[in-house]
């Protein structure tokens, strides 16, 4: 058993750790507020080879293990969670394309995905499916060398951004058991009939786009299906979501590490009938519980990338780490908001962004009761 | 194009540093990081042997422990090698016992154009071992550079002042020290750190420099600390609140302070 980061994986963190402090916590607060598109810090995280973390060298990318990646997506969040977000579908989507995708495909994509000249995200969700993708809409008919697309997609974050968009729909919504209809199609943003609509209001997680898509009659190139093969789509999608859910765990230690390192610089510092306020006990009880979830959260979610990459599928120990910290992030803001006090309720503090981010983590990548199925199915599946 | 660049390991300075009370200097037992003052020299010579088009930047560093800590920082930013002096013997060291260490190693880098340097370190700031090393080496050296050209067998150097720069021009080698701030040191690159694990740090001690033990260390220190003590801290400050006459008191207060 050994707990500690290799002195490369410390380093790297160090680096990212660097960079967050020189160009993201200087901006975040006052641009996310504006709700202005954080186009510098892109282009910085760009020259640092961030939109290639999870692309194989081979194809020009870090090729990191997946441990590295939660560090990435850990750091980055300790300073503005939404930037974590336009680096997070797209890994995800070059993970899959990296996995599934034929020689062609990845020749094609992965060496621009990689320098993050080309972005992607990932269409799955749609107005009437979300948690039951197998409900989909979106159909691809097979015509020729063509596929024709309808369907509207939603909540798809950095689709304006996107020059390809990987996008879930159905090409059989005939056939028993739904998901065997069901494939990836790789659209890229100037076929005629795609369109990007408009950014949809959101809470927090704001420095990134989220937004609905459009496909009106849209003619993608039967290449750019998935694999070259019908009917996995789901299983391709799966397979993604997976190292997502590492992600969405590391991003919520981040966010929990930031509220509880904040909390306790504000209790040792802020004065209360003639004492720093961390002298009270009611402060300290929730000192120690912040702490105490922050680590089960963190050693759960290196354990579930660490499983990653040791092979094989570790869709039990994601899940657990997703659901975990994201309800420790939700606490941890909440709890960090109580003991700022009133300040905790201002703008001119980052624990209310802190608060308004946490939620998403509990939703995106599958909401926390679809994390509960996917852990219970693999318990109940095991004798 | 071959630079060597000098860097010193440090203890973080974002931790409580310690002091031994006994020999009076800071411990360092802790893991050290690259000093600061010399990632801006790491990364001018980085850009020195790129703008050549050829040739390796190589690290020399004296520190306890066989510690790479900063030495890996260094290599994953691009830096080709390392050559590491730890020995026990050179515990007490003072700058010039430091500096004919260094001055040691270097000699054991090939081909070296150019020395790099940081003027001063962030932990010892004696700001006199470039200048030593130089005068052991018997080679020319310009202090304070904040821009280095490379032409024909010199560099062309701009020496800063306090109101602007002086140009200087010195035949190679040399060995220059660059200020702190001149250049944006890079990130290392996760291929970089992947790289540096496996770049060659040639670990020394005194004996394989054909340095007596006698000439550094405490035994060679040519000064000794006779008392250390931590830096008094701030007062509180004086309030000065508004009845007004605020803007009175102020300046009688900077007047007493003789600033005005
Ligand atoms: C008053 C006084 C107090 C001292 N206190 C301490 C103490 O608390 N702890 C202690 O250990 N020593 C102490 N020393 C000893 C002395 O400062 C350092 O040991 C010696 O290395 C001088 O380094 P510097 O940091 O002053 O170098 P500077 O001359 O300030 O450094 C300039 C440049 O020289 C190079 N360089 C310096 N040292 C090294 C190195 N080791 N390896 C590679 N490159 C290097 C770097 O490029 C650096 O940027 C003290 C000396 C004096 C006179
Ligand atoms: C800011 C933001 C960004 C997003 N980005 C993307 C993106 O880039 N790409 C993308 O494809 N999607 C994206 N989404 C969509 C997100 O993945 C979905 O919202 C999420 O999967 C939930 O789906 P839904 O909204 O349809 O909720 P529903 O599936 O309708 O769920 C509603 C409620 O019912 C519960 N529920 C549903 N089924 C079950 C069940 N079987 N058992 C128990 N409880 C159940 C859910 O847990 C939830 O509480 C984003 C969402 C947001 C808010």
């Amino acid at each position: 058993m050994d707990f500690e980061l290799s002195t490369e994986q410390a380093m790297f963190r160090e680096v990212v750790r660097r960079f967050v402090d020189e160009q993201i916590r200087p901006v975040a607060r006052e641009w996310e507020h504006a709700g202005r598109y954080p186009a510098e810090i892109i282009e910085a995280m760009k020259d640092l080879g961030f939109f290639g973390i999870t692309v194989p060298e081979a194809f020009g990318g870090m090729g990191a293990d997946t441990v590295s990646m939660a560090l990435l997506f850990e750091e980055i969040s300790r300073g503005w969670m939404g930037i974590a977000g336009t680096i997070g579908s797209h890994s995800l989507s070059c993970r899959m394309i990296a996995e599934h995708g034929t020689t062609d495909q990845k020749d094609r994509w992965l060496p621009a995905l990689a320098t993050g000249q080309v972005r992607t995200g990932i269409a799955l969700t749609e107005p009437d499916a979300g948690s039951d993708l197998q409900g989909i809409k979106t159909r691809a008919v097979r015509q020729g060398d063509h596929y024709l697309v309808h369907g509207t997609k939603t909540w798809i974050t950095n689709a304006r951004h996107a020059g390809m968009l990987p996008v879930l729909v159905k090409t059989d919504p005939e056939v028993v058991p739904a998901h065997r209809g069901m494939s990836v199609l790789l659209v890229e943003a100037d076929t005629d009939g795609f369109s990007v609509g408009r950014d949809l209001g959101k809470l927090g997680y704001r420095g990134t786009e989220s937004c609905e898509v459009f496909l009106d009659g849209c003619r993608v190139p039967a290449a750019n299906l998935l694999g070259d093969e019908e009917g996995v789509g789901l299983k391709q999608v799966l397979s993604g979501l997976e190292t997502g859910r590492v992600n969405v765990a590391a991003r919520s230690v981040g966010i929990a590490q930031e509220a509880l390192d904040q909390a306790l610089a504000y209790a040792k510092g802020r004065q209360a009938f003639g004492r720093p306020i961390a002298e009270f006990q009611a402060i300290q009880l929730k000192l120690a519980d912040m702490a105490t979830e922050v680590q089960a959260a963190r050693l759960l979610t290196y354990y579930a990338a660490s499983r990653i990459d040791a092979g094989g599928r570790a869709d039990r120990e994601a899940g657990m780490a997703k659901l975990y910290a994201s309800e420790a992030a939700l606490r941890a803001s909440l709890e960090s908001m109580r003991i700022h006090g009133g300040y905790g309720y201002s703008t001119e503090l980052d624990i209310e962004r802190l608060y308004r981010d946490a939620p998403l983590m509990a939703i995106g990548e599958g909401t926390n009761d679809i994390q509960k199925l996917v852990i219970a199915r693999s318990l109940l599946a095991e004798d | 194009m071959n630079v060597v660049v000098c860097v010193k390991q440090i203890p973080d300075p974002a931790d409580p540093g310690a002091l031994d009370p006994d020999t009076k200097t800071l411990k360092r037992d802790t893991k050290l990081i690259l000093d600061e003052s010399d990632s801006y020299g790491v990364e001018m010579a980085l850009q020195l042997v790129d703008a050549a088009g050829g040739g390796e930047v190589t690290l020399v560093s004296m520190a306890p422990n066989n510690e790479v800590g900063g030495i890996r920082t260094a290599l994953a930013m691009g830096a080709a090698k390392a050559i590491l002096v730890s020995d026990d013997a050179l515990q007490g060291s003072d700058a010039l016992g430091t500096a004919k260490v260094l001055a040691a190693a270097i000699g054991r880098a090939e081909g070296t154009d150019l020395v790099i340097t940081g003027t001063e370190s962030t932990d010892g700031y004696t700001g006199t071992v470039p200048q030593q090393v130089a005068e052991l080496l018997g080679l020319p050296s310009i202090t304070f550079a904040n821009h280095i050209e490379i032409g024909d067998g010199k560099a062309a150097v701009h020496r800063q002042t306090e109101h602007g720069y002086d140009e200087c021009e010195v035949p190679l080698p040399a060995v220059v020290s660059v200020t702190a701030g001149v250049v944006e040191p890079r990130y290392p690159s996760f291929k970089g750190i992947m790289a540096a694990k496996s770049k060659p740090v040639d670990e020394l001690g005194i004996a394989d420099l054909g340095i007596d033990a006698a000439q550094v260390g405490w035994a060679g220190a040519g000064q000794e600390i006779v008392e250390i003590e931590p830096e008094p801290e701030r007062e509180a400050g004086e309030i000065v609140e508004d009845e007004g006459d605020a803007h009175e008191r102020i300046v009688a207060f900077l007047d007493e302070l003789k600033v005005l």
